[in-house]
């Protein structure tokens, strides 16, 4: 039995590492990703006072520290079970989609689009943010910082700071926006809605008008057919902030649609001995171990899950845009993992106009932010689309409101089933009869960079991604082919 | 002052441990300043931007690299032997981040062992359906052959707990300035003495923008929530009876918490001088306490009264429980 290792080395708080069994033909057996990685935050927030959860949740994830921030300060609300002020939904729903168009444009000039604007078989030096730059243009490539900056200038003005933001209270938000703010974001979402439409021209000039691409797209290497989940509006469309969660089937039909406090009715988790990371799945199909198909409760969440379990997208361009995804993948819904980097711009684009309708909106400004808690808490539950999907808070309390329990379902846990299956169904399409070619590291990277995974989420920030280095042994153990790559 | 590093290009590590990810965001937040700074240096690993190469830092002379910047806390075995190698490597190391720096947010779990952790995230949340019990092991057998994990340890550690420090960085994250002006003199040679906090030794009072509002003598008769008043957005916190970690905190932060009208937690932690920033806070805020009406007050009341900070552990040693003179609450003896 050979073992192949894929191993991003020893970066451990968010790596993963890819192990591959082949069997005596030389055929892939067997691949499994593992996260080494746990910090224990539903026991250690046990004694916190609940209203510090969304200054407490957001060291989750220093990337995506809006997305628990939100889903924190949803939670309380349901806890205390009072309503937010109309204008306090404005500006978290705002901040919340200037944060969801910052991280998936981010998505796609540093870590996803470089497969695709460069080249999945382009020399792996030049497979980077730089290579895309070079490719799109240096005028893009300042763009991409200026939009960035900007959108994170939105969180700051809301949030305090960009990392670690801390403005939501139970029943709305601590700080007004004064009208100079909302000039200055309303010019943000302006420059962000051109730029997103900028990134799918890109998209659309580099990737779908070369075959190959639109072939590996639609090819079987990247398919699975699964359920999806994700959150949508009272007209089904999809929506990041707040809505009832709807799951489809593999064929796109409606298979439930439930308010987050009944999640436990819908989604169940599986422990692997393996991993520190657990399994989601459908609680209603059951777990039928890693495998796709409409028997099997593994469910995808993030962009493509949340445009396949949706009727549309709210905004005008967004709608375009989303149309123009299913003619051209052949309609709903799509099941090729790679499409989530084209689904991903869709919504860069609706978060943008979003924002702008918001930022709009004069009620904005409005000084009423915060409506003040008067029942005893007790239990609550919160949710909202993070970047890579689903993400629900569940807090039970004393009756002053110290936690005593919590459970959190973080979005990578939803899809870290099926990004299993993606690399292990890359490794099985590639590897065959001891050959292990050389691109398929960059193919089996492929494979779970589309879904954009929290454990990789520092890769997410900066040029470059996961250094990977695959050792090949024969069934004695000796090292007969290394291969090694990093940008 | 030190002798400082004079070299052209000084080779620079960026590494991580127990973090999520908001230290690297951060030195991104330089915008157009990170091309300056990396133009500036060589940078000999950044697993998140570069090929690690850890083979290459160990072929690396002792002290060869001018200075390594490493956030997160240590809690497994590889985050250890990975500090320890570039401690021997580096000239400098600086501590960057409050989890680095004093325990951070993920020393919270110091509240707690391995095995309750694993309970409760493994078997207990009401999602999980795992009637045998299963929790992750270092070892696997499987069909095909062995998985293995990195150790889990029962206590979060500081950097300094580990290695000894030459800097630090504080906050959650560190702000962009402080980065900036910390980068710049080390490639200066301009450093202060070893061991010191690269930001201001001034308590977070002294740069409130809410300063004003802060009576000479503060009085807090009941203590509030952050969720129980309107807050004022002008009006110191500790005035308005919510606590606020401000006068037991080091400033530099740049009030980002206090502009958006949330009091401050810490994340700095303490100015020079003072070891233990949990109970420098817990002394203030007990000295503020009713002060007037103390005598008064039957001892029912002043209970009350107490009783009104609801967590005092996890408020006053938010950021630095591993940093404090407790480290951890006390493990069960089986």
């Amino acid at each position: 039995m050979r073992k192949i290792t894929i191993d991003p080395i020893t970066r451990l708080e968010g790596h993963g590492k890819i192990e591959i069994f082949l069997d005596d033909e030389g055929n892939c057996d067997k691949a499994c990703l593992q996260i080494p990685e746990l910090r224990g935050f539903e026991k250690f927030s046990e004694g916190r006072p609940a209203e510090e959860m969304p200054r407490i949740t957001t060291m989750i994830c220093g990337v995506c520290p809006t997305a628990h921030h939100i889903a924190a300060t949803k939670a309380l609300d349901d806890l205390f079970k009072v309503e937010p002020t109309s204008a306090a939904k404005k500006i978290r729903e705002l901040m919340y989609n200037a944060f969801q168009a910052e991280d998936h444009i981010l998505h796609f000039f540093f870590l996803g689009g470089p497969d695709f604007v460069v080249g999945p078989q382009a020399p792996a030096a030049e497979r980077n943010v730089l290579g895309v730059i070079a490719k799109a243009g240096l005028e893009a490539g300042k763009k991409v910082i200026e939009v960035r900056k900007r959108l994170r200038g939105i969180l700051r003005i809301i949030g305090g700071k960009p990392v670690m933001p801390t403005c939501g209270l139970p029943g709305g938000v601590s700080k007004q926006i004064t009208e100079e703010e909302r000039e200055t974001i309303i010019d943000t979402a302006e420059y962000a809605v051109d730029f997103s439409q900028f990134a799918l021209e890109l998209f659309d000039d580099i990737v779908l008008k070369n075959k190959d691409y639109v072939d590996l797209i639609t090819g079987d290497v990247y398919q699975h057919r699964t359920y999806y989940m994700g959150l949508v509006d009272g007209n089904n469309k999809v929506n990041f902030y707040d809505g009832l969660l709807r799951v489809v089937d593999p064929n796109g039909k409606e298979f439930a649609k439930f308010r987050v406090q009944e999640y436990l009715d819908h989604i169940r988790e599986h422990v692997e001995p393996w991993t520190y990371v657990r399994f989601s799945y459908l609680k209603n199909v059951g777990w039928k171990g890693f495998v796709d198909g409409e028997e099997s409760g593994v469910f995808r969440v993030a962009p493509l899950a949340r445009l396949n379990v949706s009727d549309g997208m709210a905004t005008p361009l967004a709608q375009e845009a989303y149309e123009k995804m299913y003619e051209v993948l052949g309609g709903k819904p799509v099941h090729s993992t790679l499409a989530f980097h084209w689904a991903r711009l869709v919504e860069a684009l609706y978060a943008s106009e979003r924002v702008l309708e918001l930022a709009r909106d004069p009620e904005l400004t409005s000084s009423d932010i915060v409506n003040l808690p008067t029942r005893t808490p007790k239990e609550g539950v919160g949710v909202v689309e993070a970047p890579r999907g689903t993400l629900i808070h569940h807090y039970q309390t004393d009756d002053r409101g110290i936690l005593t329990k919590v459970n959190l379902i973080v979005a990578t846990q939803n899809n870290s089933a099926a990004i299993n299956m993606s690399v292990e169904k890359a490794a099985k399409s590639l590897i065959k009869k001891g050959n292990v070619p050389d691109g398929i590291l960059n193919m089996i990277e492929m494979a779970f960079r589309a879904y954009d995974p929290c454990h990789a989420c520092a890769t997410h920030s900066l040029p470059g991604g996961m250094p990977l280095e695959v050792n090949v042994y024969n069934s004695k153990g000796d090292l007969v082919k290394k291969l090694k790559r990093g940008y | 002052m030190e002798k400082g590093v004079k070299l052209a290009k000084p080779k620079v590590a960026f590494y991580w441990c127990a973090s999520c990810g908001g230290c690297e965001e951060a030195v991104v937040d330089l915008n157009e300043d990170l091309l300056k700074v990396a133009d500036a240096v060589d940078i000999v690993l950044w697993p998140v931007a570069l090929d690690f190469k850890r083979k290459d830092i160990e072929a690396l002379g002792d002290g060869e690299i001018a200075v390594s910047f490493i956030n997160g806390a240590v809690r497994l075995e590889e985050q250890e032997e990975m500090v320890k190698l570039l401690r021997e490597k580096s000239q400098l190391v600086v501590a960057f981040g409050a989890c680095a720096h004093l325990g951070g947010i993920p020393g919270l779990g110091n509240f707690w062992t391995r095995d309750a952790i694993f309970q409760r995230v493994y078997k207990e949340v009401p999602t999980v359906d795992n009637p045998e019990g299963i929790t992750p092991q270092e070892k696997t057998a499987i069909d095909d052959g062995e998985l293995t994990l990195p150790e889990f340890y029962d206590t979060v550690k500081t950097l300094d707990q580990t290695i000894p420090v030459d800097y630090y960085l504080p906050g959650c994250p560190p702000p962009p300035d402080l980065i900036l002006n910390a980068v710049n003199a080390i490639l200066a040679g301009e450093l202060p003495e070893k061991g010191a906090v690269l930001a201001p030794d001034k308590a977070l009072c002294d740069t409130c923008p809410r300063k004003e509002t802060k009576p000479e003598k503060l009085l807090i008769k009941e203590i509030k929530r952050p969720w129980q008043i309107k807050i004022d957005p002008e009006k110191c916190f500790l005035e308005q009876g919510i606590i606020c970690l401000g006068p037991a905190t080091r400033s530099g932060c740049g009030e980002t918490c206090i502009k958006a009208n949330q009091p401050c937690r810490g994340c700095f932690g303490p100015v020079d001088g003072v070891v233990d920033q949990g109970a420098k806070a817990l002394s203030m805020i007990a000295s503020i306490l009713g002060l007037e009406d103390e005598e008064k007050m039957t001892d029912e009341e002043v209970k009350e009264l107490i009783n009104g900070i609801v967590d005092p552990a996890g408020t006053f040693y938010r950021f630095s429980l591993p940093a404090s003179l407790l480290r951890r609450k006390r493990m069960e003896v089986k």
